[in-house]
């Protein structure tokens, strides 16, 4: 099968071994991956500030760049949601809904595309420690993303994977929620802080990087040793 | 940033640095979740009874002026003086005259937060009323002379200690921190006050347009007494809150306790159909229902966010919101706390004024997927902050984006940008964390990752280049 990647802009800046793993996972899966050159933001950052208009037109140019692409695997669930869910809506009563359209039922989060359109639970990862999953919101309830990642970790050898109370609370990051409301978005990372630490895991798994820009950054500010790692991350050792 | 909206960012910071409040309130919905779940799991298929609800408030609010008129002859066809008021004012004015008319000095009152919309206790005291409020909760928190903290639970941001304080000061009792007593201190005072009051006032949780009736569900039994021992029962409703038949009822009440409350049903519930009617031995001798517009009918008219009258203020999007959680009810300014509230808030008050409590939200959906009546409420903020920024453009905001799009849209552009970042990246570690910190509203209390020399782009490029030729963009 042959699968295009999109790795948005922070990821490719800030997390480029997410890309990589994902693109170790597919090969090793036997898909043939693609990296559709040009590729830049989703759009989302304006389009959670209300500029929809700025929004568009970075829409726009996604919606050239994966124009080709046959099936689209997102690093990043709330990107992804962005394209699968917000480009309809924002293309609506425009010329380009229907391309809108199109590329929404193109692109799949990555956990989710493993499970429900490979078909693969296990792809042969070793990884040693304790984890505990956390659910970035845009994956869990505009993309209904919540066994899939859970499925996949399951059956990764030598990793024990511990369930935390607050698995599927908000993180606090929002985008720019988090530096417009700097107060309201680290008291509620602290939350999510407290109920991981509670579960004694080491490591703590998403299937989104932005969330676990903000759960890094507040549990380093508070000197604990925790990783953060995104779910290819784990998936891709063996 | 306006003054409001500076207010709602200073309570924020100050409920979010105080852990004690902050634990009192996430250990208190704790427990409302546990019960919550129980009695969730007891309906056979909780989402597709959601799925009803909204359907059955999508044809009373698609067919309102339908319902409301069979409502209202229905009503009026008991005796009952039924009130349309298009504004605050209108509805405040109409219950102030048939107070005065009627030579009332003391008012009993029921909780609704229609009332509290238009603020009527203000407009009764200045008339020379004294209101009294029976709901537990509403009272603690009117002898506080303070707004009530959560639309179903007035008073869940005090412990039972600061209560008893409360009591000792104002009602003279002993010191008690026994739930059991506390009531009954609470309750003395109350039965003395019923039978005195020369009207009820009470809200509505429902109304019944096939039969003409409101319906009223609490667990107190405060409403019952409220409504039937006064001569004069006053309701006052929002005209959202219509249900086409008697029999929706048999599906609302319980959802509005299980999401509302945690419990199965609220221990009252009762039906209001008019005054007391010739041959029967009580209940009062006028009955009027003011029903409140105050910008519904504009909220009504927007096709996108319609669905935000299909609220039965159940508040359960409150309490699983992780911003309320972490902020509080108060922090808010509004009647209307929480999700709900950030989403019609701008329509009831003003967009531009109120357009701060759809900003502060991290969009994360705990609220839409709580909601029993499938309102989309985390869509409407985003609605809302796109109706602000068209309808008044912040300019530098529009100026950034702009620009942002401008780079997104040419990569070469955006691999420059990436590439200074990673330039200036280490002259930011000698601000990181400081007043002179670009990024101190992000790094005063998290620490920000470095941006890497190799991107992914450029791996691609490196180790996967031979497939580049016939993969570029279209």
């Amino acid at each position: 099968m042959k699968v295009s990647l999109f790795i948005p802009c922070f990821i490719d800046q800030f997390y480029p071994q997410v890309g990589i793993s994902i693109v170790q996972i597919l090969e090793r899966l036997g898909c043939e991956v693609d990296y559709p050159e040009g590729q830049t933001c989703c759009g989302q950052p304006p389009f959670n500030s209300g500029c929809w208009d700025e929004a568009r037109s970075i829409a726009e140019h996604s919606l050239d760049v994966f124009a080709e692409s046959e099936v689209i695997v997102s690093a990043s669930g709330s990107c992804g949601a962005m394209m699968k869910v917000f480009y309809p809506e924002l293309f609506k009563g425009t010329t380009r809904h229907f391309d809108a359209l199109k590329l929404s039922q193109k692109i799949h989060e990555f956990s989710d595309f493993l499970v429900n359109h490979l078909g693969v639970r296990d792809v042969g990862a070793r990884f040693d420690g304790t984890a505990t999953f956390h659910d970035g919101c845009h994956g869990l309830r505009e993309l209904g993303i919540e066994s899939q990642p859970r499925e996949l970790l399951k059956h990764v050898r030598g990793l024990t994977v511990v369930e935390m109370k607050e698995a599927k609370t908000c993180c606090g990051f929002g985008g720019t929620f988090a530096v417009k409301f700097p107060s309201i978005s680290t008291a509620m990372g602290e939350v999510k802080c407290a109920s991981l630490l509670e579960t004694g895991a080491n490591i703590v798994v998403s299937n989104d990087s932005s969330c676990l820009m903000q759960i890094q950054g507040l549990l380093d500010r508070q000197g604990k040793k925790i990783q953060c790692l995104h779910l290819a991350e784990i998936l891709a050792r063996t | 940033m306006t003054t409001l909206a500076r207010d709602f960012q200073r309570a924020a910071a100050r409920v979010t640095a105080d852990l004690r409040h902050r634990g009192l309130i996430q250990r208190a919905l704790h427990s409302y979740e546990v019960k919550r779940d129980e009695f969730k799991g007891r309906y056979q298929n909780w989402n597709e009874a959601r799925q009803s609800a909204a359907e059955i408030k999508w044809e009373a609010i698609n067919h309102l002026d339908t319902y409301l008129r069979e409502f209202i002859t229905k009503l009026e066809a008991r005796g009952t003086r039924v009130h349309v008021a298009s504004t605050g004012e209108q509805a405040r004015d109409y219950i102030v005259s048939v107070a005065q008319e009627n030579s009332v000095r003391t008012i009993i009152k029921s909780k609704s937060m229609t009332a509290e919309e238009i603020d009527l206790n203000e407009a009764l005291e200045h008339a020379g009323c004294t209101v009294i409020e029976s709901d537990l909760g509403e009272f603690i928190v009117q002898l506080r002379h303070e707004k009530p903290y959560h639309l179903v639970f007035p008073a869940m941001h005090l412990t039972r200690d600061e209560i008893s304080d409360l009591f000792q000061k104002e009602l003279g009792s002993e010191p008690t921190n026994s739930p059991e007593e506390l009531t009954m201190i609470a309750r003395q005072v109350m039965r003395q006050n019923y039978c005195c009051a020369d009207m009820g006032i009470s809200g509505a949780n429902f109304a019944i347009a096939e039969t003409g009736m409101i319906s009223i569900a609490e667990n107190e039994g405060n409403a019952r007494l409220t409504t039937s021992l006064p001569k004069i029962h006053i309701a006052i409703l929002g005209i959202e809150k219509i249900l086409p038949r008697l029999e929706d009822l048999a599906l609302f009440l319980p959802m509005l306790a299980t999401a509302g409350a945690g419990q199965p049903l609220t221990c009252y519930n009762s039906l209001f159909g008019g005054p007391r009617q010739p041959g029967e031995v009580d209940g009062p001798e006028q009955f009027h229902v003011v029903l409140l517009d105050n910008h519904r009918t504009e909220l009504l008219a927007d096709v996108e966010q319609r669905d935000s009258l299909h609220c039965i203020r159940c508040g359960a999007c409150l309490n699983v919101c992780p911003i309320f959680k972490n902020i509080g009810g108060h922090s808010y300014g509004t009647t209307y706390q929480g999700p709900i509230g950030s989403v019609i808030t701008p329509h009831l008050r003003g967009l531009q004024n109120w357009k701060h409590l759809s900003s502060a939200s991290s969009l994360c959906g705990a609220c839409t997927e709580a909601c029993p009546v499938g309102i989309n409420l985390h869509h409407h903020l985003l609605h809302n902050r796109r109706n602000a920024m068209h309808e008044k453009t912040l300019w530098w905001e529009k100026i950034l984006y702009a620009g942002f799009a401008f780079i997104m849209r040419h990569p070469s552009l955006y691999r420059i940008a990436g590439k200074l970042g990673t330039i200036f990246f280490p002259l930011h570690q000698l601000v990181h964390g400081t007043l002179l910190d670009p990024l101190q509203h992000w790094t005063r209390t998290r620490k920000f990752p470095a941006p890497k020399r190799e991107t992914f782009a450029d791996y691609w490029r490196k180790n996967k280049s031979p497939t580049e030729a016939t993969h570029g963009p279209s």
